[in-house]
């Protein structure tokens, strides 16, 4: 155990802990298959995005992008919100969070507990109706200032700096580094950082599948790719859908007493992909795999009890990782 | 036995609304020119003029990603299950909301490239 002078300190550092009863068995005299999960739910306000939010307001302080007193406007739904939200109270700004207005109970509770204001945007309108009112609110409010999570490379710094050190302070012998895939920034940083230290190891990708309601795109050219997204440091990248990264969640707390967010079970589906893969090729395998957060945020949606299919349908249209 | 492909929604116009179609080929070339023949206008919207896999267009070859298997050349086979997919980032909502303040809806002129 630790102390820390104050919560902004104590950011990171966070366990990885094996999972003896989840990793596949292996052949007498076959080398072993190991996964390792690390808790980022151990952070301040229980998820990875604390990182990302810490280092993206320190940078924003260094380059005088940020000056006490400002406000912060963020677009967000989820995690990212909440870690702004406590790193904004402590380093005295205010923050202004834009979501659809049908995001989780908890997670506005959350927020405004932090000291977050919150504009809804209607949820009929899907990200068009968000677009047209976050350029609103920016047109009327000039002087916010925006951090931009999907194209800051101080989110994936964070885990270039924090989060891969950690890993391979930890488990120097790792092969394999799981995570999901969303503003980029986790994969980008800490693959980077693994490709430069472990000769081979593959850094995999696993990106949450949502229900086609979610994407509202009227047709391809609305895609996105993030701004930070660089395809060369990834080895491989699965898509995963509802029902699988549902399916995991449950294994990972019937299995190993890990009480996780859905999109843990979206990247622990990936990583028993490639450990069985080494287990049928013979090779050692050190996988290890980011567990976001934990499952508090989520319980509302009921998708942690009755069948897989009512849990399927239960997340149907909502963005669960 | 066929290859079996998803189709989004904002490409069903094509399929005549079908949710999922049946090809065949060895590679994802081939497979994209058979679905094309049966469903005219497809090829244009996954595949660039230069021939390079549309940069908002995913394709994957049983949940995963062909840029990571040979790209337009991964191999594919009966029983495959293929789906093709928008780019989108995490945060849906989020990520358009933010993308829109910083650099318009299309993106700032320097994001790097995806394939």
């Amino acid at each position: 155990m630790a102390r820390y002078e104050s919560l902004l300190d104590a950011c990171g550092g966070t366990p990885l802990v094996g999972l003896p009863r989840l990793s596949p068995a292996v052949p007498e005299g076959a080398p072993p298959v190991r996964l390792w999960a690390k808790l980022e739910d151990r952070n301040p306000t229980g998820s990875i995005k604390d990182r990302a939010a810490l280092f993206m307001v320190r940078e924003a302080e260094e380059s005088g992008h940020l000056r006490p007193g400002d406000t912060i406007l963020e677009p967000t739904s989820g995690n990212t919100g909440i870690a702004l939200a406590m790193v904004a109270k402590l380093r005295g700004y205010r923050l202004v969070c834009v979501m659809p207005e049908n995001v989780s109970a908890e997670r506005t509770q959350l927020l405004r507990m932090y000291g977050a204001e919150i504009i809804f945007s209607a949820a009929a309108g899907g990200s068009n109706q968000a677009v047209a009112t976050a350029k609103q609110i920016a047109a009327e409010h000039p002087d916010w200032k925006m951090l931009f999570q999907y194209g800051n490379p101080a989110n994936a710094r964070a885990h270039y700096e924090t989060t891969g050190p950690e890993l391979l302070h930890d488990l120097p012998t790792i092969t394999h580094f799981v995570a999901g895939l969303g503003t980029t920034g986790t994969l980008m940083g800490t693959g980077r950082f693994l490709r430069e230290k472990v000769e081979g190891i593959q850094i995999i990708a696993a990106e949450p599948r949502y229900g086609e309601l979610v994407y509202g795109l009227r047709n391809i050219d609305e895609g996105y790719v993030p701004e930070l997204y660089d395809a060369s440091v990834l080895t491989r990248r699965f898509s995963v859908g509802t029902r699988d990264a549902v399916l995991r969640t449950r294994q990972l707390i019937e299995v190993e007493g890990i009480f996780a967010g859905f999109s843990t079970g979206a990247v622990l589906h990936a990583a028993l992909a490639v450990a069985l893969e080494a287990v049928k090729a013979g090779n050692r395998a050190d996988v290890a795999f980011v567990v976001p957060d934990a499952g508090w945020k989520y319980l509302s949606t009921g998708a942690y009890g009755g069948t897989l299919n009512e849990a399927e349908e239960a997340l149907e249209g909502q963005l669960w990782a | 036995m066929a290859i079996e492909v998803r189709i989004p929604t904002i490409l069903r116009n094509y399929t005549g609304g079908a949710k999922i179609v049946e090809g065949s080929g060895d590679t994802l070339t081939g497979l994209i020119d058979d679905l094309d023949a049966k469903h005219s206008g497809l090829k244009g919207r996954l595949i660039t003029p230069e021939g390079g896999l549309h940069r908002f267009v995913n394709i994957y070859v049983n949940d995963e990603d062909v840029r990571f298997l040979g790209a337009l050349e991964a191999k594919v086979k009966d029983g495959d299950s293929i789906t093709i997919l928008p780019a989108v980032a995490g945060g849906a909502l989020g990520f358009a909301a933010a993308a829109a303040l910083v650099g318009g809806w299309s993106r700032p002129a320097s994001a790097p490239k995806a394939d």
